[in-house]
């Protein structure tokens, strides 16, 4: 993991410093223009969110049944890198439908249940940070709860009538447009590996706290 | 069997416990009241109640005082340090999970049958125009309400924080089940009541208390483990 972590990290800073130019070159979509390109964020930010949702709660789930004290780390971080995915989606999304539909935001199905995920795992993180001891517990069924709802938010938009577009959208433009389509992946792949990069730095943290704890109690014996 | 019956033996105690004083009923019945009373105050003017706020001022109605009453059941168990008695007996933890949920389910029925019926009187709201779909969306809207919350507040016995971290936990996962039960019960009060859209979320109630009741029964018996 340690030696991964600065060639990735040199990896991903040159996807990042090539991905202005992908979309600068992509072509431009009909009818919303220059409008559209935040479509590569947008998308990119709830692919990573999608899989630290995962993450966090296969990781809550090892924790609360198997009792391993590393998946909850893990699950601590995945938490808070869902929350910060969470905010770059709902930030450019709000942004995106202020030019497309014309309001900021619109209650309807997927905004919604998106709302409702964001939130909790911000419920997560308090609970963490305010619970008191045993909180670890509290947040790992948080952590299941909240992955549970996760399916919902995908498939809100195929179950109800929304504004926000279907799903069936990536494989339309996987048709129509291959070089939109390419674009959009290379974006994905680009914050996938920012948010590999991001869980790995943020687990690293919560073993030195624990070693640290582990290193405490040694010394008070 | 004997899952069921230890089941109702335990929602039996909580019972012949609540029998002795109404403590939690009678209080949690007043806030309920209040609640409502706050919102027609609120809203009501010259007589005249908004259109589509009944169904909304019930359910937080019954979310607010569901919070208080699961809050309070708990209280009593870590008060008299009974949990640990309970957690100890030989019985499946899942089956005392269940015990614990119908007892809350029962409360809060009670308290809905004076709710429903205040709601009605002060926002003239034809809630009783088909009866049978409002016992299902009330009942099945409920159980889900609790299912979560029963399994929260029980954890949050030990906690320091429990107060307030029972609405931070339950609020955000159980806001689908109440925008369900809104939406269901402000179709119920169109006019004329729009079935379908009563049924579509009624459906989608049942769809959650399936998936609440089972990942409750299920993750339960770890998060009550030390």
């Amino acid at each position: 993991m340690k030696k991964l972590f600065v060639p990735v990290a040199a990896i991903t800073a040159l996807m990042f410093a090539y991905a202005p130019i992908a979309i600068a070159n992509a072509p431009y979509e009909s009818t919303m223009r220059l409008v559209q390109k935040i479509f590569y964020f947008h998308f990119p930010a709830w692919m990573a969110l999608t899989v630290s949702v995962t993450i966090c709660t296969v990781a809550s789930a090892l924790y609360l049944f198997k009792g391993w004290a590393k998946a909850d780390r893990i699950a601590v971080a995945a938490a808070e890198v869902t929350v910060i995915f969470g905010l770059f989606g709902l930030v450019s999304g709000s942004l995106w439908g202020r030019k497309a539909w014309g309001v900021w935001w619109q209650w309807d199905a997927r905004l919604t249940m998106a709302f409702l995920l964001e939130l909790i795992f911000f419920g997560y993180i308090l609970v963490r940070n305010y619970g008191g001891p045993g909180a670890e517990k509290l947040a790992a069924a948080m952590g299941i709860f909240g992955g549970a709802t996760a399916p919902f938010v995908y498939k809100s938009v195929d179950w109800w009538r929304t504004v926000h577009p279907k799903t069936s959208v990536m494989t339309t433009l996987g048709e129509t447009s291959p070089e939109m389509w390419f674009v959009v992946w290379f974006c994905t792949f680009t914050i996938l590996l920012f948010m590999g990069l991001l869980l790995a730095a943020r687990i690293r943290l919560e073993e030195q706290r624990a070693a640290l704890d582990e290193l405490y109690l040694a010394a008070e014996d | 069997m004997r899952f069921f019956r230890v089941a109702l033996l335990v929602l039996k105690k909580d019972f012949a416990i609540e029998l002795k004083s109404y403590e939690i009923l009678s209080t949690t019945l007043f806030f309920a009241v209040s609640c409502v009373a706050i919102f027609s105050f609120a809203f009501v003017k010259d007589g005249q109640a908004p259109v589509d706020a009944a169904a909304g001022i019930l359910w937080i109605a019954i979310a607010f005082s569901g919070t208080l009453a699961l809050g309070r059941t708990f209280e009593r168990e870590r008060y008299g340090e009974t949990l640990k008695a309970l957690l100890l007996a030989p019985a499946p933890r899942p089956a005392i999970y269940l015990g614990k949920l119908l007892g809350i389910v029962t409360l809060l029925f009670a308290t809905e049958i004076i709710v429903v019926p205040m709601v009605a009187f002060l926002f003239s709201a034809p809630f009783f125009e088909r009866p049978l779909l409002l016992v299902a969306l009330l009942g099945l809207g409920t159980v889900g309400y609790a299912a979560v919350g029963t399994l929260f507040a029980a954890m949050l016995v030990r906690a320091r924080t429990r107060d307030v971290m029972l609405p931070i936990l339950l609020y955000p996962i159980t806001i689908p089940v109440i925008i369900a039960g809104v939406r269901g019960t402000s179709a119920l009060l169109a006019s004329p009541v729009d079935e379908p859209v009563a049924m579509l979320w009624i459906g989608l109630l049942s769809f959650f208390d399936v998936v609440f009741v089972t990942l409750s029964l299920w993750t339960f018996e770890p998060l009550m483990t030390e």
